[in-house]
């Protein structure tokens, strides 16, 4: 609706709650936030101008590098694996068989048990004589020590964040029922099979939604911290020190605020710089409409 | 909504001119396309072959349902084990006795019912205040055109991508600047002031309205805020139920809002008193997943009675990628 006069006003009341949010949770916190990553600041009052030098100390920090690495190992698992899994969950929903509304519920509600339950739930599931040892043995493998070998434990984390694939499967499931059913029977007349029409015409097709789950999976990847908290604490030997753990204790435990400020600042234009990365490269392969 | 059929398996809607038939109908058309069979394309897999295949997808979807749902029934028999029982290995799949009283135990071993409370309490008012303030937002960019417009919208979606660590510091101190460190505060207040992703979602489905409600509205005589009340807020209702159900199930969940922001133990919520039991001296594993498995159920029953609006069976609802 166009306005004029005083009733201009209007919609500005109506996102009046957003500005003011938008203003002072965000973009006021932001910029503080940039500017106390100039200062070395810590809780107890020393606060001195560094310039960039919590951002150059950062290339000194083999804490940063190890968090980093091990932020950069576990979305570089998580995230294909998830995509894999969300998308395979939503292909066989799209399957015409009775009782499909129940297979679709039943792969949604892992979704639900998140935070600190998830993490206490996997602990006990992982624990060296927890369920899934029981099962690897039956298999006739041997126990991993999934939360205190430093070479498994991330594999631990990854297990317990990779099954609430809910909303992910729901947005896969959207764009595959929105691909037109000409395409494949266009195809199939020209006589390409199953794997072909797959490549060829559902994968393209859906290539924003692929993009959209792993920018989303990305994000909250680098954002993992609850799981990691209660489930391994950051160990063992440091092999699941995510990085928003490390800035969690830059701020919080060692109350080195500007660093933590810094910290927070790299591990934002690094999501900012890989999702833009994605969005450039997904552009070759899927199919725009706009 | 016409089925579609699904690409590398086969189905009698695929290529034919059954395409239309809802799922309800399917069964018939499919016993008849297996007798007729003849006249398809030469590629037309054999009867037995096909029920070979449907039951294998059963199989399959069976399978994956039991593996993704398996972690909920352990966690449950887990809570339920005797303590002897539980340390054993092997483990037992289904206990051989049912030992209810560990709930009590594990609900008297902290002030459960206080942080049940105070969960509660944050729940409720959060998710008041993000369908409240996010449904206003929404109507504003939806229905109106205003100067700066799409600029804010942009803002509003890229504000999404920020990291909760980057603003984290800064809030702390500007909650502590008003006073607002342990209390609930800094918990309920930012859901009243909208949130983007929710924002986002009611905005798409507004906008598909045409614009006739309004202007009829109008010759009635309404004012702006009526018409947002008395005609939209009600066309909202899935959308409205969707968007308190998606965030009851985060700020149900949120641990570190109030482990960064309360300080009380009294004022705790049930994560944080759930992660006490990791810090604290005796680990008490049949204790833990009987709160996991308390904490589980308000999700569960929130997705039960608002399912259809989540999963999208509803024709005009569900989260659109």
């Amino acid at each position: 609706m166009r306005l004029n006069g005083r009733h201009k006003i209007i919609p500005y009341l109506f996102i009046a709650p957003w500005i003011v949010g938008f203003l002072g949770l965000t973009a006021f916190p932001a910029g503080s936030s940039l500017f106390m990553s100039t200062f070395d600041w810590s809780v107890v009052g020393n606060r001195k101008f560094v310039g960039l030098g919590n951002y150059t100390k950062m290339f000194g920090d083999n804490v940063f590098y190890l968090a980093m690495a091990n932020t950069a190992k576990y979305a570089l698992i998580l995230v294909p694996l998830s995509i894999i899994l969300s998308l395979g969950l939503a292909l066989l929903l799209m399957s015409n068989v009775r009782g499909i509304g129940f297979f679709k519920t039943a792969f949604y509600v892992p979704t639900l048990l998140t935070g600190v339950a998830l993490a206490i739930v996997w602990g006990w599931v992982l624990s060296d004589r927890g369920v899934l040892n029981f099962f690897i043995e039956t298999l006739g493998g041997k126990q991993v020590h999934w939360l205190t070998d430093p070479r498994a434990a991330l594999w631990g984390v990854v297990l317990t964040t990779f099954f609430g694939q809910g909303a992910q499967m729901l947005i896969f499931l959207s764009a595959l029922k929105n691909v037109p059913s000409e395409l494949y029977d266009a195809a199939k007349i020209d006589g390409a099979g199953p794997a072909r029409r797959f490549s060829r015409i559902t994968l393209p097709m859906i290539g924003p939604a692929i993009t959209f789950n792993t920018i989303i999976s990305l994000i909250a990847a680098f954002q993992e911290i609850t799981v990691v908290l209660n489930l391994t604490g950051g160990g063992p030997d440091k092999a699941t020190y995510f990085y928003s753990l490390f800035v969690y204790e830059n701020a919080f435990v060692r109350g080195n605020l500007g660093y933590a400020s810094a910290n927070a600042w790299v591990m934002l234009v690094a999501v900012l710089g890989l999702s833009v990365m994605f969005i450039r490269l997904s552009r070759r392969w899927s199919y725009y409409e706009v | 909504m016409p089925t579609k059929a699904m690409p590398g398996k086969w189905s009698p809607a695929q290529g034919t001119a059954t395409r239309a038939v809802p799922a309800s109908g399917m069964p018939s058309v499919r016993r008849r396309a297996t007798r007729t069979r003849t006249k398809g394309t030469p590629s037309r897999p054999m009867p037995t072959k096909k029920a070979l295949r449907r039951s294998g997808l059963y199989v399959t979807l069976t399978g994956v349902a039991l593996v993704l749902l398996f972690p909920f029934y352990w966690t449950l028999v887990s809570s339920l084990k005797p303590a002897a029982e539980q340390a054993r290995f092997p483990p037992t799949f289904w206990p051989g006795h049912l030992q209810w009283t560990n709930f009590l135990d594990a609900w008297t071993s902290q002030p459960f019912t206080q942080y049940l409370l105070n969960s509660l309490f944050v729940t409720t008012m959060s998710v008041l205040g993000v369908t409240v303030s996010s449904a206003l937002v929404a109507y504003g960019f939806a229905r109106y055109e205003f100067r700066g417009k799409n600029v804010m919208f942009v803002v509003l979606l890229a504000t999404m991508i920020i990291p909760w660590n980057v603003l984290v510091v800064p809030l702390y101190m500007e909650y502590s600047f008003l006073g607002w460190i342990n209390t609930y505060l800094p918990l309920i207040m930012p859901s009243f002031l909208g949130v983007p992703f929710y924002i986002y979602l009611l905005t798409q489905f507004l906008r598909s309205i045409p614009r006739d409600f309004e202007e009829a509205a109008r010759l009635d005589g309404a004012n702006h805020f009526q018409i947002f009340y008395w005609i939209f807020l009600p066309m909202m209702r899935p959308q409205l139920v969707l968007t308190g159900i998606l965030y009851m199930l985060i700020v149900w969940n949120d641990f570190l809002g109030p482990l960064v922001f309360l300080n009380d133990t009294t004022k705790f919520t049930l994560p944080v008193g759930l992660s006490f039991f990791k810090s604290s001296q005796l680990i008490d594993t049949t204790s833990m997943l009987a709160i996991s498995v308390v904490m589980i159920v308000p999700p569960l029953v929130a997705f039960f009675f608002g399912q259809r609006y989540i999963l999208g069976n509803d024709a005009q609802s569900g989260v659109k990628g």
